[in-house]
């Protein structure tokens, strides 16, 4: 690993290698893309147990002022101001011309009986200029503060409330989306029941000087392997999860993208978020593409931009914008952009790899179903 | 029989004027899980250096190179059924195709076993 010296390390960096992580630059980390077990096996053992994910790399930050959700509110659609305390919601970052900056989990912590706190989750590739907008736009009404000390560990997977009956019960009185201060191994941790792989599972925040410690009690339980950046996103493609940069970005508005559900009533009505105007013009006259799922019929795995073709090797039409094997589809998978009138679920398409059409068809997402704990 | 290697991962096995050509067992351990394999048609003419095959793993895909000038003569066809064979037996089940040798002489250019092991040695 030549060029790890050049990269940013989370507090896990030693015990990827000790664990024999293949360790990749990814986001300006360098991050375990596989351990020796490697990707199908570790996508599986998420499916079927627990899988324990280091995700330090995103960036965790408070957001705080008085009437803090509005003032969120002014750079997001969702519905900031009706979260709950100890609620999570999914929302998107969005730039003036409708287009998605990130997107970001939102918390308003348990002990919030003010309403001046949220905790804000980003991507790591786009985390510095996420808290650059959010700092200056909201200057004056709230003060953000980045969490470059705390690290973020995932724990996913059916089995994932096993883990955590033993080593810290109460999260498992969380539902899906919920988050609560709870000791894990003993070390004082932000727990979210949230997660990226459409399995049942928990995020947890920890204090950097922690990390290694609550790492190695989750991976301690028989039920627990280590999971790379590798099966991390074949895991969120078969749950039909985008994925910023490739599936949205800042050319693709939330309705184009499927996430119309992530723009609620109220905001529409409003219509106060940025991007209102192509939101809305896009709910009322419909988009000129549709984020889809695709199911190549063959083997072959169609990857990030692949062209879609009209069947019979006709023309282009879309784009896929993540696409590899699917391991618990046993099969391709494959995300895009098709033209509304191509979106319906059973559609034929073409998609063209290595210069040849191959068959596929427009398929509903997610490609392996949802298991969260829904209250 | 002589076996015989290139600085792109495959490998050579020369039985008289042919050859059977897989990947080595440092190229399986790159790519990770094998997912996907796409085999050249027999008949097929193949240039020294040029695209022969495709293996794809869980990843990405790469091109697999064949090492000698040919034209195809069998293609591996339990391996397009059941890829892992690339992973779990690179140089023996998992073999990809074979080829019959236009120029034997081109073997010459190619690495000895001894320096193949040198070679892989050297990416560290």
């Amino acid at each position: 690993m030549g060029h790890d010296e050049d990269l940013k390390f989370t507090p896990l960096y030693d015990l990827h290698r000790e664990l024999g992580g293949k360790m990749v630059p990814f986001a300006g980390y360098a991050m375990p893309v596989q351990y020796p077990a490697g990707i199908l096996t570790e996508h599986k053992a998420t499916r079927a147990a627990a899988g324990l994910f280091d995700v330090s790399h995103m960036g965790q930050a408070w957001l705080e002022g008085a009437d803090v959700a509005a003032s969120l509110e002014t750079l997001v659609p969702g519905d900031i101001k009706g979260l709950l305390p100890g609620q999570i919601r999914y929302t998107l970052l969005m730039a003036a011309d409708g287009g998605i900056l990130d997107d970001l989990m939102v918390t308003r912590p348990l002990d919030d009986a003010d309403g001046s706190r949220l905790f804000l989750v980003v991507n790591a590739a786009c985390k510095d200029q996420d808290f650059a907008h959010i700092a200056t736009r909201l200057a004056g009404r709230a003060r953000l503060t980045r969490l470059d000390d705390r690290a973020l560990l995932a724990l996913q997977g059916p089995k994932a409330t096993e883990v955590m009956a033993r080593l810290g019960p109460a999260a498992n009185d969380l539902v899906f989306m919920t988050a609560s201060p709870v000791a894990v191994a003993g070390i004082d941790c932000l727990v979210s029941r949230s997660g990226y792989t459409g399995e049942d599972g928990f995020e947890i925040s920890v204090p950097a000087d922690r990390a290694v410690a609550l790492a190695r009690a989750l991976l301690a339980e028989p039920e627990v392997s280590p999971i790379g950046l590798g099966a991390r996103d074949s895991l969120r493609l078969e749950a039909g999860l985008c994925l910023y940069g490739h599936d949205i970005d800042t050319t693709t508005d939330p309705i184009e993208a499927s996430l119309a559900w992530t723009v609620p009533k109220r905001r529409r009505e409003a219509a106060d978020f940025p991007g209102a105007a192509r939101v809305l013009a896009a709910l009322k006259d419909g988009v000129a593409r549709r984020r889809v799922g695709i199911r190549p019929l063959g083997r072959a795995p169609a990857r990030e931009g692949t062209a879609v073709a009209l069947p019979g090797g006709g023309a282009v039409v879309g784009i896929v914008t993540s696409g590899g094997f699917g391991p618990s589809v046993d099969g391709p998978v494959a995300m895009g952009y098709v033209p509304p009138d191509l979106a319906r679920a059973g559609t034929a398409v073409d998609l063209i790899v290595r210069g040849k059409p191959l068959p596929a068809e427009i398929v509903s997402l997610p490609f392996a179903p949802h298991r969260y704990a829904k209250a | 029989m002589t076996v015989k290697y290139t600085k792109d991962h495959e490998w050579i096995a020369v039985d008289g004027k042919t050859g059977r050509v897989g990947i080595t067992d440092y190229a399986q351990l790159q790519l990770g899980d094998v997912v996907f394999v796409e085999l050249p048609p027999v008949g097929k003419a193949l240039k020294k250096g040029g695209e022969a095959a495709v293996v794809e793993s869980v990843k990405a895909a790469s091109e697999v190179y064949s090492p000698v000038t040919g034209t195809v003569t069998a293609a591996n066809d339990p391996l397009a059924d059941e890829p892992a064979l690339a992973n779990s037996d690179p140089q023996g089940e998992g073999w990809f195709f074979e080829v019959e040798l236009a120029d034997p002489a081109e073997l010459d250019g190619l690495l000895d076993e001894a320096a193949y092991r040198d070679y892989v040695a050297s990416l560290g």
